[in-house]
């Protein structure tokens, strides 16, 4: 088992670096100048050489992303002198156009997304799972068909939609949210009330999306454990129904499910760009669409994209070493 | 011999073969949801391909402002400017007619899934077929690969790197405006696309390649080109028209997100993303004009989910869901 977790461990480092090396290396050879995006219209020549100098990108492309790694484990100071200004580790880079270290604006975003992706996880988990288990054990009777409807709906409305309905016809015609109050961050240790009402609705329109596939998956994963042979010796044994779904069937049909929920919680760690775009939430997604649309700030886009595939790349470790733990065979592969 | 006899003593009963080709549509022609799908996508799709026919047809001019139609402040007459003439109603300020902006966008949405669709399956089938033929170093490879590739956050780097290349792509002058755009998004959709189906075909060939009649081919001395695309590839069909008709909803509707957030196809083109990040801004005084793109999109998604799965279900009988 241990030999298994430093495998995979590293293998998750090797991919992380890859992963970091590909980006910076994507994002420094486009038809872009970070020094001239820097400052504005109206900018002389010598100012952009300065900044360029001072964002230490006269330098070759290798030490650059040296000093970014660097800068992540010790933080980096820019400029020389009286100008000088530095970003404590972690630091992901400099934001001329915020005025702002990278790392500060992604501190500011993160719990935004992080409340996200936790109530939708929640959410869709009770939903996805509920209906799952009550469209395998009612199959092809109405429960199912009703479940079944469900999905087919949940998986063809794009969030986008089902996020503006819930925001035009329900939050504002019905005040629900005041108008100054959306979009603001509200922490839910000095606000429970306005940080459920500021999110609720987000939650919900995520949450149906994920929660369509989810059921289906439930559902198909709880047909397929039923009819294995441990399961009829349960109910050979005499076990009431209710303990055999929830001590036989539910436990191993889990195992994939957990899988995924891992993923897809990771996914929408990066920032949910489409659900935080629509309600207006300044999370991660947010904070790299605005810089994509409003000025294309480089440092913030790279920390941002970087940061998702991070998340991804760290929960896919989680989930097989979870599975690993779950089932035996797994460790022998 | 006895099983001949009594065949042959039995009361001589027309006995059609069929191909399985023939058995599943009939499997697909009982399915009633299904048939319905299909009317309703092939509808949309002669509407968006037929755009300047119809829209002659109508008398509308997509591109013509009908200022009659809107009131001083802008607004279209009536609200949304619903007429027999304007079926769709008129746009707000600009003036021009929903319904034939609706058509045109269409075409440009049908026609970037469907090329994006044939592009991840072409790469996916290709690749899928090779992995799983030659196992492997290659099949380590590029397993590896694809796990890399699928660890990029795909809406991210989409969000992210349009932008810079759309101008790439101007600057080489192969396309311009939004034919640029549109290449960009093809291209974005086929490289992250690809690895998801790739790993279903290799699984199939996986199995396949070891059937008498591959060993058969080779035995005659085959090339492997043709053992590739010759044996192995007639035998796939069925999980790449499963898996197309499943991914073009999947793509039309990732085409109005991304123009929605305003990284996709810009206007003056209208596709329904376009058209729906513009009608927020009027949604109280026209809710017409936000409610027709938004329910035009989520049918055309259904019927195709719809009639993927009735695909599905037709070819493949044994998958019981």
């Amino acid at each position: 088992m241990l030999k298994y977790i430093a495998r995979r461990l590293a293998y998750t480092v090797v991919i992380l670096i890859l992963v970091s090396m590909s980006v910076y290396l994507i994002f420094s050879v486009l038809p872009m100048d970070p020094a001239a995006l820097s400052c504005g219209v109206h900018c002389k020549p010598y100012i952009i050489e300065a900044n360029r100098h001072r964002l230490g990108l006269d330098i070759p492309l290798w030490q650059q992303y040296w000093n970014f790694v660097r800068g992540l484990f010790v933080g980096r100071t820019y400029g020389e002198g009286s100008a000088a200004f530095s970003c404590p580790a972690p630091a992901f880079g400099y934001s001329f156009s915020r005025h702002a270290c990278v790392t500060d604006l992604v501190k500011e975003a993160f719990p935004v997304t992080l409340s996200l992706a936790v109530g939708a996880l929640v959410l869709w988990l009770i939903m996805g799972l509920t209906l799952g288990v009550v469209a395998a054990r009612f199959k092809h009777r109405w429960p199912d068909r009703l479940a079944t409807g469900f999905v087919l709906v949940g998986t063809s409305l794009p969030t986008f939609i089902s996020g503006l309905m819930m925001l035009l016809f329900v939050v504002i015609k019905f005040n629900l949210v005041s108008p100054l109050d959306m979009g603001r961050w509200v922490s839910p240790f000095d606000n429970p009330v306005a940080f459920f009402k500021n999110f609720v609705f987000a939650w919900i329109t995520l949450a149906l999306a994920y929660a369509a596939i989810y059921t289906r998956l439930t559902r198909s994963s709880v047909i397929e454990t039923s009819s294995e042979d441990y399961i009829r010796t349960a109910r050979a044994k005499g076990l009431p129904e209710k303990l055999i779904l929830r001590k036989h069937t539910l436990r191993a049909a889990l195992a994939p499910i957990v899988t995924m929920a891992g993923l897809d919680f990771a996914g929408l760690l990066g920032g949910a760009i489409i659900t935080e775009q629509v309600f207006n939430l300044p999370g991660l997604g947010r904070l790299s669409l605005r810089a994509v649309l409003q000025d294309y700030d480089l440092p913030t886009i790279v920390a941002t994209t970087l940061l998702a595939a991070t998340f991804v790349v760290v929960m896919n470790l989680i989930v097989d070493l979870l599975y690993a733990f779950i089932d035996p065979r797994v460790r022998v592969a | 011999m006895s099983a001949d006899v009594a065949v042959n003593d039995a009361p001589v009963q027309e006995l059609v073969s069929r191909t399985p080709n023939q058995l599943a549509w009939e499997r697909f022609k009982r399915n009633k949801a299904g048939l319905i799908a299909a009317v309703v996508t092939l509808l949309f799709i002669i509407a968006a391909f037929g755009a300047p026919i119809i829209t002659g047809l109508w008398h509308l001019d997509p591109e013509k402002p009908y200022v009659d139609q809107l009131t001083p402040y802008g607004m279209p007459v009536g609200g949304s400017g619903i007429s027999w003439a304007h079926p769709f109603g008129i746009e707000p300020q600009a003036g021009r007619d929903v319904f034939a902006m609706l058509l045109y966008g269409s075409r440009i949405s049908f026609t970037l899934a469907i090329i994006a669709g044939v592009a991840t399956i072409g790469l996916g089938l290709v690749i899928g077929t090779t992995v799983g033929y030659f196992g492997g170093w290659v099949d380590a490879t590029i397993g590896r690969f694809s796990d890399f590739l699928l660890s990029f956050p795909q809406t991210f780097f989409i969000v992210a790197l349009s932008l810079p290349l759309v101008q790439r792509v101007e600057a080489t002058g192969i396309a311009h405006g939004n034919t640029a755009r549109i290449v960009v998004l093809i291209l974005f959709f086929s490289v992250f696309g690809w690895p998801a189906f790739a790993r279903i075909i290799r699984s199939q060939v996986l199995s396949l390649r070891e059937r008498d009649f591959v060993m058969a081919a080779r035995s005659l001395g085959a090339s492997t080109r043709r053992i590739l695309f010759r044996e192995l590839m007639p035998n796939l069909w069925s999980p790449t028209i499963v898996y197309l008709s499943l991914m073009l909803p999947s793509y039309l509707a990732a085409e109005a997100v991304f123009s929605y957030l305003g990284v996709g196809v810009q206007p003056p083109a209208s596709t329904w993303g376009i058209v729906l990040s513009d009608s927020i801004n009027y949604w109280q005084e026209d809710p017409a004009y936000l409610m027709i793109p938004a329910l035009m999109l989520i049918v055309i998604v259904l019927a195709l989910n719809v009639l993927g799965d009735a695909i599905r279900d037709a070819l493949d009988p044994k998958a019981d869901r």
